[in-house]
């Protein structure tokens, strides 16, 4: 299991979870049909393992419509298919019923670069952002993903849980915003989130910097936050689209607020293809482009 | 209270008026469901064995409000505050706001998707009663959604949903062929009525449909 991609581990520990709690679901459009097959939950859960074939729109109504019955359902697609695609329906019939459930994507920003930009979305986290209701995951590691969903899956609220092929080296299962790595009185704090921890303290290794980390930009803990970061500059070093963070650290920091300043993905179409080192690169959120935006 | 007495209920609610057409084209299905069809009464809105009844065509819900009252889901009173800031009662439904209210509608195109996965929980749970039925109107069948729902309740035989499509003909590019043929094409059983007629009404809803899905297309005079 310490090879296991997120990916790989949302599909085992979603499978184990279906045989101990009656309540799961899981609702699938065709992706992510192969994997689950592998731990055989069509046959050993046919009424709690649903695929209604390449349809998003109703696998996110139907995992609502199962909400509204008691059950706790979690709809995976990718994400750009799970979020952008079926957006409305999430607003509407999860968050407008008053329904709750899990939903667990694959594809991150950019992770499928040869797939292009129909397979890609950096704004899935600041769409959901907009809806009141919903707690938003980005794990950096497997371990994370695991204890997430499993948490999630034992409470009744709305979590959406972003995983991501960028891994970083070590889990920090803590919740909230936790310090990583304490600089000088005067350093400036970068809050990395999720697989971002990596390339901020890859790109910070020699730099005067407190890095700080949260896997769950939604809440933010706030109160974390104020108390490890207030009255520095603050970078925001996030694996979405940039700026998505701001609005939350701004309001966490309060009146102790310096400079908040954003690293993330850029809102611009880069029609390119290559590996996702490449994108990182472009994009400025590896360790050199993180390096550089503190010179 | 009865069905004559629903025109006076109907005169409390003001300030919908666009939608008078609308709202009085369900209003003999709405009434048939309530008096004849359905398993469900105030007392039992939480009851896991209630007959379920999602209103999707949720724009001009007046005739649905005044069966619930009706009916004595909500107090008669309340229909009188309709549209305004306190009210329970928008021009659309809200499940959060109105006991007995199965889904919040109005963007057309959803109850049926939902009722696809309140089907699917009840048959997970191999609860007993608990049939599911959904108002959708003949325009609101233009969404693509609820295609995707007639295809996946008739590819997986959910003997357990009926839809009811009330058709007053006003689907901008209207359905050649009729709609009833779509739905059986799906994998549906099908029935047709007159949507005025409280007696073909029942006969249509509660004809037995083994195995599949119903689909009742009720007609009423064109908008």
């Amino acid at each position: 299991m310490a090879t296991d991609t997120m990916r790989q581990r949302f599909y085992r520990v979603a499978s184990q979870l279906l045989d101990t709690n009656d309540r799961l679901a899981i609702v699938l459009a065709d992706i992510g049909v192969g994997y689950f097959d592998e731990f055989n939950v069509f046959d050993r859960h046919p009424k709690r393992a649903i695929n209604v074939g390449i349809r998003e729109n109703l696998m996110v109504s139907a995992a609502a419509g199962m909400a509204l019955e008691g059950m706790r359902p979690i709809a995976h697609s990718y994400t750009p298919f799970l979020i952008d695609r079926s957006f409305e329906q999430i607003k509407l019939d999860f968050s407008h019923q008053g329904a709750t459930g899990i939903l667990v994507s694959v594809g991150a920003s950019h992770d499928w670069t040869e797939g292009g930009r129909t397979h890609q979305s950096p704004m899935d986290v600041v769409l959901m952002s907009t809806l009141p209701d919903w707690t938003i995951h980005v794990p950096g590691h497997p371990d994370e993903v695991e204890a997430l969903l499993r948490a999630a899956a034992a409470s009744d609220d709305a979590v959406y849980i972003r995983t991501s092929e960028a891994v970083n080296g070590e889990a920090h299962l803590e919740p909230g915003v936790v310090e990583i790595r304490r600089g000088t009185a005067r350093a400036p704090v970068m809050l990395a989130i999720g697989p971002m921890l990596q390339p901020t303290l890859d790109g910070t290794a020699h730099l005067d910097v407190t890095v700080l980390y949260t896997h769950t930009p939604k809440p933010l803990d706030a109160e974390s936050l104020h108390r490890l970061a207030g009255g520095s500059d603050v970078w925001i070093a996030e694996p979405y689209l940039e700026g998505t963070t701001a609005a939350s650290v701004l309001e966490a920091l309060g009146d102790r607020a310096a400079r908040v300043r954003s690293i993330g993905v850029k809102n611009l179409e880069l029609r390119h293809y290559g590996t996702r080192a490449q994108h990182d690169a472009a994009h400025g959120i590896d360790a050199a482009g993180i390096r550089a935006r503190l010179a | 209270m009865n069905y004559r007495d629903l025109p006076r209920l109907l005169e409390l609610m003001q300030g919908d008026e666009k939608h008078d057409a609308n709202s009085h084209s369900t209003l003999d299905v709405i009434w048939t469901l309530y008096d004849r069809v359905l398993n469900v009464s105030p007392a039992t809105v939480s009851d896991p064995a209630r007959d379920r009844f999602l209103l999707s065509k949720g724009h001009g819900p007046m005739a649905y409000y005044a069966v619930l009252a009706a009916k004595g889901f909500i107090p008669v009173e309340t229909l009188k505050t309709f549209g305004e800031y306190d009210s329970p009662l928008g021009h659309h439904p809200d499940r959060n706001l109105i006991p007995g209210v199965e889904i919040a509608s109005g963007s057309l195109g959803h109850g049926l998707p939902l009722a696809i996965g309140r089907t699917l929980a009840l048959n997970a749970r191999d609860q007993e009663g608990a049939r599911v039925f959904v108002l959708i109107g003949d325009a609101e069948l233009d969404e693509g959604t609820n295609h995707e729902a007639i295809a996946y309740a008739g590819r997986t035989q959910l003997e357990r949903l009926t839809a009811i499509v009330i058709d007053n003909e006003s689907a901008s590019l209207g359905w050649p062929g009729g709609i009833a043929s779509r739905f059986a094409l799906e994998g549906w059983a099908i029935q047709e009525c007159d949507g005025r007629d409280h007696a073909d009404i029942e006969r249509a809803l509660t004809t037995p449909h083994p195995g599949q899905p119903l689909a009742v297309v009720a007609h009423v005079e064109p908008k």
